[in-house]
């Protein structure tokens, strides 16, 4: 540079990215301070899918609030429907047949890999490899028909009860997931050849939104955010629940920390969640679904439609709702995007007193300024991408 | 239950009169914990080498109006991660003066967890660097977890905010005026 030219004035620019931003998938808004392209500062203003979750839910019986779990993380529903499940058990104090538990890790290890299927295709297809994303959703969609055989809804499935599971899985089911995981794989390895060894997607992948391990914990991220950053804490293996701790499967961690190990992460479990699948499939073993306590089981429809008692007893479930003993438990589960924790409050009555979620992401949404802080604001996309923030569960 | 854990009665002995109640139920470790010095509390769950309570899962509020004397009652969720022990901290606060030590300093991620409790509960966190509302809106009134809080209360309307330095696109306003006038005048 000679030495009479002038410098360029460095202003800082204020931008608001958002809130409905076409490379966002979800509404969030960022209110970024910019030195040129480069992010000096990142404020994330979230909410704008704010329900009342919370409120929504006192108001209802214990069951009624399944539907509500739905519409948390609609990525994964089957996740939130099983761990609301499981903590209102723990509060009880009921445990479910085998049978029941073998199908509910079925459905959430088939929910985990939706969700990151749908994670990875679209942060693939948000940096320009379109081919790559319309592969991930080719599978996703295997996946969204094989849970509309089973459960009669694609997104919202509202498929898991307190004390049991809506019904037995369908005659075909296993020859149907074994034919699906085969044609899950070959798109998956296709994947892995259009993006893990290719030029633009780790230019645009590593070394960007790299948090370290000390920072990643005192942020509370948990799932594929913590792993890649090396720190092995899944709450299957940590806090095992269900029959995790009877099947074989591995925790993939990453290294660095950022969005390719991320990526990795979840592109690996994937394959851990599809050997799950199969080794439940292959354990599973044959008794009812449902626990065998009249006070959380619906009556058969032939008791209910010809007998006093069975009708009373429909009615009593139906309308007081399930009589939960008083008390508060907490329950976490290892959701799509990391710990997805239930705290339940109880006052003895048919609807629950408090029904709090862990949210992962949002809880990531936290440390994002972290992560995007001296990148360009074009890296914001796959950091954002990586994070999997979906707005239902943020924002609930 | 009689409270069996030697982690609880490791925080009793080291913490004292802090601790109001221990308890153990479904498996769980739950303390009930005094407000006052609450920060150095956790310094303790946190850098102690034996609890090594390093990770902080929750942070969230329950209201007990009309059912507790203590209206309100701040709850933790903290978990080591060596130890695979999970503690919930409870903290009662009162409605006269709703606040409790903010634990920024300790963990980053209680930030949101934090400005998340003071939205729609309205308990203060001292120590706080930016405890602005998250989910809902500014002018957004009262705080909608609140049991006294209606379930079907309607907010006001909002007017437009004046942000200073925002771009305003004169010809697209005069345009929507004019689109008004016109439709006005049909009208």
């Amino acid at each position: 540079m000679k030495a009479d030219a002038k410098e360029l004035p460095l202003e800082i620019m204020e931008l608001q990215m958002g809130p409905s931003h076409p490379a966002t998938h979800g509404t969030i808004k960022f209110n970024l301070k910019l030195e040129g392209e480069r992010v000096l500062d990142c404020d994330v203003e979230v909410g704008f899918l704010h329900r009342g979750f919370d409120k929504s839910c006192e108001q209802a019986t214990w069951t009624q609030v399944i539907p509500y779990t739905d519409r948390l993380n609609y990525a994964s529903s089957l996740i939130n429907n099983v761990g609301y499940a499981l903590a209102v058990e723990k509060l009880i104090g009921v445990e479910t047949p085998p049978r029941c538990q073998y199908i509910r890790v079925i459905v959430s290890e088939l929910a985990r890999i939706y969700d990151h299927l749908t994670c990875c295709g679209m942060a693939a297809s948000e940096m320009g490899a379109i081919t790559a994303g319309f592969y991930m959703i080719e599978a996703r969609e295997m996946i969204t028909r094989l849970v509309e055989n089973l459960t009669g809804a694609r997104l919202t499935v509202t498929y898991v009860r307190i004390g049991g599971v809506k019904h037995d899985l369908p005659q075909d089911f296993a020859e149907r997931v074994k034919q699906m995981f085969k044609t899950i794989r070959r798109l998956l390895e296709d994947c892995d050849r259009l993006l893990s060894r290719n030029r633009i997607f780790i230019d645009r992948m590593s070394n960007i939104g790299t948090i370290s391990q000390e920072s990643a914990l005192n942020y509370s991220l948990t799932g594929p955010m913590l792993r890649a950053t090396g720190v092995n804490y899944d709450v299957r293996k940590v806090f095992p629940y269900l029959v995790y701790d009877q099947l074989d499967f591995e925790v993939p961690l990453g290294t660095k920390g950022d969005n390719y190990d991320r990526f990795v992460c979840r592109i690996q479990e994937i394959a851990q969640s599809m050997r799950i699948v199969e080794q439940a499939l292959e354990k599973l073993p044959v008794g009812p679904v449902w626990i065998d306590d009249p006070r959380f089981v619906l009556p058969e429809k032939e008791k209910v439609y010809n007998s006093i008692e069975g009708l009373m007893h429909h009615f009593k479930i139906i309308m007081e709702g399930i009589q939960v003993p008083p008390g508060e438990t907490y329950f976490a589960v290892e959701g799509g995007n990391g710990e997805l924790g239930f705290y339940l409050v109880s006052d003895g009555g048919g609807r629950p007193y408090r029904v709090r979620v862990r949210p992962p992401c949002f809880i990531a949404m936290g440390a994002f300024h972290e992560l995007v802080k001296g990148h360009m604001i074009a890296d914001i996309i796959p950091t954002f991408g990586m994070v999997n923030m979906i707005g239902g569960e943020c924002d609930r | 239950m009689p409270d069996t854990s030697p982690n609880l009665q490791f925080i009793q002995q080291q913490l004292g009169a802090k601790v109001l109640q221990t308890l153990q139920a479904q498996g769980d470790d739950i303390i009930i914990l005094d407000r006052a010095g609450l920060r150095e509390s956790f310094r303790l769950f946190k850098e102690d080498s034996k609890l090594n309570y390093d990770f902080l899962s929750d942070i969230t509020a329950v209201d007990y109006w009309q059912k507790k004397a203590p209206r309100f009652e701040v709850v933790y969720q903290v978990t080591s991660l060596k130890n695979r022990r999970r503690l919930r901290v409870r903290v009662p606060v009162p409605e006269s003066d709703p606040a409790v030590e903010s634990l920024t300093p300790l963990w980053r991620g209680a930030n949101f967890l934090e400005r998340e409790v003071w939205d729609l509960f309205g308990i203060r966190f001292a120590g706080h660097p930016d405890l602005r509302r998250i989910l809902l809106y500014d002018e957004f009134q009262g705080h909608p977890l609140r049991k006294d809080y209606p379930v079907n209360l309607c907010q006001p309307r909002v007017p437009e905010r004046k942000v200073e330095g925002t771009f305003v696109d004169e010809r697209s306003h005069n345009k929507l005026a004019r689109l008004k006038h016109e439709l006005g005048s049909k009208g």
